[in-house]
């Protein structure tokens, strides 16, 4: 079957000619009028639709939006808070990036809804240190509308009055976790909170009800008010509404990324037809679907099982090629659809490697809160990056899954899962590999393009 | 502190984005660093006096974050990602070039004071790798030939200083 088209509903302007970021222009794309025709009708509909919609949340963990939203306290009488998370640091992950670079007013617009939904008076716009032209321009563009009246007091001469600041981090990826973020934006060493009582939607920034979002989440918002809720449940697949952007790293021909309505279009289709297949001579080895702490996903192995279509159990019977690109079916098979960053390897890779390049990124991230995963990714970055800079040994394999074993449900943040899964899911499709890495050695010549 | 007039506006000015001065210690710490280049024991001090803080709150921030710097570098900072999607097109490869390129190892200040060079964790531009980010500025899909070339024009710069 022929890939479908691309859906481009958030990405519609990126890298178009002639569109800017300039507020002048998105007004001229018929921007803000979705805003203006939200601020006539009440909150609650407004919230009513996002449920509706059944939109899932783009950070990672894919909670829907609606539900998330009917969270937050709205009895203590404390100020509700909402915050962006423009942290993007998800490895193979570069949608946001793009959101906020070339299209600063559609985000503001999807916030400024939101706040309005959720009666919020101030919004932060936490974005990663390393992006300091993307905080730059949407500085710009908050200037631009509140010099509109579009965000600031009294917008649109109506009693509601919200302000958006940006707010830089400073290289350090567990600011993304959204207790770990609202620590760093009140000040602090950006330590995961313990989750109870810490619910960002009860006690949040300053102790405060909080709404934590992706910056391609609260994007979404706006087409769901513009289209209603159940227009947007007609996008994408059951369970799986609307679109989502596919980031394509690693050993394609066309990297790069790609907006497809949710769950209709499968692994084998976005690699080989839209991205152009392996590189010349080569085939492909593994992919990790959603992100690196994804479970990686072996072409050539088989999954089976059933599953739901409609209101019937089917079998299923797929190899990597056929999976279907949504959340439901890559958790089905074991993995996950994460933060949408699709990461190729092809058959010149060696997966010891790769791996430790893993494990460096997440032992150098780790906050160290929690000994299972300050220890663990320590350890599991010196054994893999020990077999292949030193000595390697058959038992090394049996020694990191041990390791790995040992963190997930026994920390304070998801970032113990994060960390282990890779070596998990590296050891179980590839397990021989490491077995056999002391023996490869040998014989392997230096890799052309190292990767620790 | 010896900060800029400039600076000094934008601190002030930042102070006023929360409820709670605290919340300022990041944006604060950004802007010094510009200013001034790397944050001072009494960078650190001043911040905490700004925001009635004790300076061991500051410090703890500043150990904490990676893009805090306790020590000068060079003129320019290249920072190269080292992340897999950027290593498995070739990203320690470019590293090493910057390396040959300014006789420096990663973690140091090249002899001539031009440059440090770094390695970083994924900047979140993976479809175009290997990236590089020399200060603020983004580059994609640095090969070899695109990091002589860099190189080549900060040497130039530093020529016309
Ligand atoms: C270790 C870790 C890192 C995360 N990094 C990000 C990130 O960079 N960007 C993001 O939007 N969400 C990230 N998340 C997810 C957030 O905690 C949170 O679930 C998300 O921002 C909620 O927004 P959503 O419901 O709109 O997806 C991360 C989670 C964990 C555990
Ligand atoms: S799991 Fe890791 S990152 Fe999360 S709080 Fe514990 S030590 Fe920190
Ligand atoms: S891996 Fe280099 S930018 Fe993401």
């Amino acid at each position: 079957m022929p890939a479908p088209q691309q859906r481009r509903l958030i990405f519609a302007h990126i890298d178009e000619p002639g569109y800017t970021k300039d507020l002048a222009c998105y007004l001229k794309h018929g921007g803000y009028a979705v805003m203006k025709k939200a601020f006539t009708r009440k909150p609650e509909e407004l919230i009513d639709e996002v449920k509706k919609s059944g939109l899932r949340g783009r950070g990672g963990a894919g909670f829907p939006c609606g539900v998330k939203w009917t969270l937050v306290d709205r009895k203590s009488g404390k100020p509700i808070y909402l915050i962006v998370n423009a942290d993007e640091s998800e490895p193979g992950t570069f949608k946001d990036r793009y959101i906020m670079h070339q299209d600063p007013h559609q985000l503001i617009e999807g916030t400024m809804i939101s706040c309005f939904a959720n009666n919020v008076k101030q919004a932060y716009i936490y974005i990663r240190g390393e992006m300091p032209h993307g905080a730059r321009i949407l500085e710009e563009a908050i200037r631009e509308a509140r010099d509109a009246n579009l965000v600031g007091q009294n917008i649109l001469g109506s009693a509601y009055s919200c302000d958006i600041f940006v707010h830089r981090g400073a290289g350090a990826y567990i600011c993304g976790e959204e207790t770990g973020l609202i620590e760093s934006l009140e000040g602090k060493r950006a330590n995961p909170r313990i989750k109870p009582p810490y619910f960002p939607a009860v006690l949040g920034l300053y102790q405060c009800p909080t709404i934590v979002n992706n910056v391609e989440t609260l994007c979404h918002v706006k087409h769901i008010v513009d289209m209603s809720g159940e227009a947007y449940t007609k996008i994408g697949t059951p369970n799986n509404s609307g679109t989502r952007i596919f980031c394509v790293s690693g050993h394609v021909q066309k990297p790069g990324y790609y907006e497809f309505e949710a769950g209709k279009i499968t692994m084998g289709q976005l690699l080989n037809e839209v991205c152009g297949g392996p590189l010349p001579g080569r085939t492909f080895k593994a992919v990790i679907p959603g992100g690196s702490s994804a479970k990686i996903m072996r072409f050539g192995e088989r999954y089976k099982g059933k599953r739901k279509v409609g209101t019937e159990m089917v079998d299923y019977d797929w190899g990597v090629e056929d999976v279907p690109m949504d959340f439901d079916s890559l958790g089905m098979i074991g993995t996950m659809g994460g933060s949408g960053g699709v990461i190729v390897m092809d058959d010149t890779v060696n997966m010891v490697e790769a791996l430790a390049n893993i494990n460096a990124f997440y032992s150098h991230e780790s906050c160290g809160q929690c000994t299972p995963c300050r220890e663990g990714s320590l350890w599991m970055k010196k054994i893999t990056t020990r077999m292949v800079h030193g000595d390697a040994r058959e038992q090394d394999a049996t020694l990191l899954k041990s390791v790995a074993d040992q963190i997930p449900g026994r920390t304070i943040c998801a970032f113990g899962e994060a960390c282990s899964w890779p070596t998990q899911s590296f050891l179980a499709k590839f397990g021989d590999e490491f077995k056999g890495y002391a023996d490869a050695k040998k014989t392997k010549v230096p890799a052309e393009t190292p990767l620790i | 502190m010896n900060l800029k007039a400039e600076t000094l506006k934008k601190i002030d000015e930042v102070i006023t984005h929360y409820p709670v001065k605290r919340s300022a210690t990041l944006p604060l710490l950004h802007l010094v660093q510009e200013d001034a280049g790397w944050i001072s024991t009494e960078a650190i001090e001043w911040i905490a006096a700004k925001l009635e803080l004790p300076p061991i709150n500051v410090y703890e921030v500043v150990t904490f974050y990676p893009m805090f710097r306790q020590k000068p570098i060079g003129r320019r900072h290249i920072k190269v990602c080292r992340t897999l999607s950027c290593a498995l097109v070739g990203g320690y490869k470019v590293c090493e070039k910057f390396e040959q390129e300014f006789g420096c190892h990663r973690g140091e200040i090249s002899a001539d004071g031009e440059v440090t060079i770094d390695f970083v964790e994924c900047l979140a531009s993976c479809g175009t790798g290997p990236v590089v980010m020399i200060d603020d500025d983004l580059h994609e899909k640095v090969d070899a030939t695109k990091a002589v070339a860099l190189s080549e024009q900060i040497r130039q710069e530093a020529k016309q200083k």
